[in-house]
């Protein structure tokens, strides 16, 4: 019999009543209290590597990503920003963010203060992983986590490119991180993990702190609403917030090395793979299911984007190219873990075409300057990617459904019901929209009115390079 | 007739400028065309514009612009009056396709040319 892999189960009452309902029926299981076992140095390993996968999605990846696609003045503005921020983001992590996010706290929102500085932590601590009885170096998971906090502000800074100044992004990211990235992580994936899962009992009243969301029974696998819809809400209300270009509407503000465009959506589809399988936290056959759907999706995705943009515009691009990658991972990624592969091709697909049609007829309808598309691809494609997963986890769709940790065991696949997952689905993107969404106003509001949030009209005409970082990035 | 400087016959040479906005793959066959007829120096820059030629539209995700302008080369050439008019022919004949966008050559007036290294000026220098 294949080992059945673990998942999150959602705390529901749905799931305690099935769950005390099969314990009925199951001889009692006694636990010895053994020493837990040693972590597999295949799980280690894997999750080092997707560490590093993830950094390498940021630097470079993200940084040319961004870096590409505005114009020639403002290309080390984007470099930089993405750069400074990855690094603000993992100290901070260190600092108090994996304490925030991944401890106990008092309430469903924020964690406690117990890991502040890493404390206590060494190589020899252990962190739980969806499989019973298996764990993997703590400091491995925080790496891993500190990489996910230190990409997601770095997303942000597309919305508002070629204008925002660098001194308040920097402000912005500190406040954003500590109100809205660590509480939204913290609601949507901490829990107890499986081992408190002895009875329904037992698993409930582990999970009483457990994060708001997840206890909502919200599924995100590697962070469509932690990272995507997080970031891509931000990065709205900013662009609107600081206002549109000169020159937006007006003259042609193309890209202006879309090599380096192609060669950043190449880095984060690779890299990513680190992203999404990396949040298996472990290194076994479940991985392999969570990879192909990463890899099926995004070509999907592509393909779904270039083909409707050369019958609506006349031609495909590689600007298409390389949005509809990054459109399709971005919905695959809460969605990774919980679908199957043909539903990761659906998801991919759909994603594309909706995210393409944000990024042109929503954004002319609209009319905000979201320069890099952050809010169209990654808030929309995030919300897009959370509600299919409600869809797609269902069995008769092939997906996973959802592991009882109490019965050991998958439910019975007709109890699936859509309804109630997509339900559960909206109240993570609901909450993450709203959560975002005012501390980001607020912020941007307070960092307007202390130091401000735009350079002169003059500083954009000459470019950010120049004026904010003393330095031309093509010379001669 | 500037004082303290005996005439000579590079005086009584008067030089022209032509410039060419030609295609830019036709550089090649314009450079050939030009040195067989003996021109020893040419000047080339790319540059932007348009005549009756338009251009092309561009979309970039949701943005679509349509680009007037085409790129072209510059090419300059200077060299003494009389030779003039069997350049540009020449220069008319090789980059002509019979499209439009094919470009213009114009001549003007030079009022002196001097080669830097051996300080020479005149119809020589140029």
């Amino acid at each position: 019999m294949q080992i059945e892999e673990g998942k999150r189960t959602k705390g529901s009452s749905l799931m305690r009543g099935l769950g005390a309902a099969l314990l009925m029926m199951l001889p009692a299981l006694v636990f010895a209290q053994d020493a837990p076992p040693p972590p597999n140095k295949g799980d280690v390993s894997w999750l080092m590597t997707s560490t590093v996968l993830v950094i390498l999605m940021t630097i470079p990846g993200l940084a040319l990503f961004y870096g590409g696609m505005v114009r020639s003045k403002n290309v080390l503005s984007l470099l930089m920003q993405v750069m400074i921020i990855f690094c603000i983001g993992i100290l901070l992590f260190a600092i108090y963010g994996y304490s925030v996010a991944f401890t106990e706290g008092s309430n469903a929102f924020f964690g406690g203060f117990s890991k502040v500085f890493l404390k206590g932590m060494t190589g020899d601590s252990l962190t739980g992983t969806f499989s019973k009885a298996t764990n993997i170096p703590e400091l491995g998971f925080f790496c891993f986590q500190a990489t996910f906090a230190a990409i997601t502000p770095g997303l942000i800074v597309g919305a508002f490119a070629e204008r925002v100044k660098f001194s308040a992004l920097l402000v912005f990211v500190l406040i954003w991180l500590t109100f809205a990235y660590y509480p939204i992580a913290h609601m949507v994936w901490f829990w107890s993990g499986p081992d408190a899962f002895t009875t329904a009992e037992a698993g409930a009243a582990a999970n009483a702190n457990a994060g708001f969301l997840f206890n909502k029974g919200a599924l995100d696998f590697a962070g469509g609403t932690v990272v995507h819809i997080n970031a891509g809400i931000a990065g709205l209300v900013g662009c609107v917030l600081i206002g549109k270009r000169l020159g937006y509407g007006q003259t042609a503000l193309p890209p202006h090395n879309l090599p380096l465009v192609m060669i950043g959506a190449a880095l984060l589809w690779v890299g990513w793979f680190g992203f999404n399988v990396g949040s298996n936290l472990e290194a076994n056959g479940f991985a392999t299911l969570v990879f192909t759907n990463t890899l099926l999706a995004t070509a999907a995705a592509t393909m779904a984007w270039i083909l409707v943009e050369w019958i609506v515009k006349g031609s495909p691009t590689i600007l298409g190219a390389a949005s509809g990658a990054v459109a399709g991972l971005v919905a695959i990624t809460p969605a990774c873990g919980w679908v199957g592969t043909m539903g990761s091709i659906a998801i991919g697909a759909i994603a594309a075409v909706v995210c393409l049609w944000a990024v042109s007829g929503l954004k002319k309808m609209l009319k905000y300057d979201d320069s890099l598309d952050v809010f169209g691809v990654h808030c929309i494609g995030g919300i897009v990617g959370a509600l299919l997963t409600g869809v797609f986890n269902s069995p008769a769709l092939g997906g996973t459904d959802v592991y009882d940790y109490v019965a050991n065991a998958f439910p019975n696949p007709a109890d699936y019901s859509i309804a109630t997952h997509v339900i559960s689905q909206a109240w993570g993107v609901g909450v993450t929209l709203l959560w975002s969404g005012i501390v980001s106003l607020v912020a941007f509001k307070v960092i307007d009115l202390t130091i401000g949030l735009r350079v002169t009209e003059e500083q954009e005409r000459e470019g950010l390079d120049t004026v904010s970082h003393g330095e031309r990035a093509y010379n001669g | 007739m500037p004082a303290g400087r005996a005439p000579s016959d590079n005086d009584a040479k008067a030089m022209k400028m032509i410039t060419a906005i030609i295609r830019p793959w036709k550089l090649d066959d314009l450079q050939m065309a030009v040195a067989r007829l003996g021109v020893q120096g040419i000047t080339v820059t790319e540059v932007t514009g348009y005549g009756r030629q338009r251009g092309h539209s561009e979309h970039y995700k949701g943005s679509e612009y349509q680009v007037e302008f085409v790129p072209k080369l510059r090419v300059e050439i200077v060299l003494d009056e009389a030779s003039a008019e069997a350049v540009v022919e020449a220069i008319s004949n090789v980059c002509r396709t019979g499209k439009t966008g094919d470009g213009k050559i114009f001549l003007a007036p030079v009022g002196e040319a001097v080669r830097i290294r051996t300080r020479e000026s005149g119809a020589a220098a140029a």
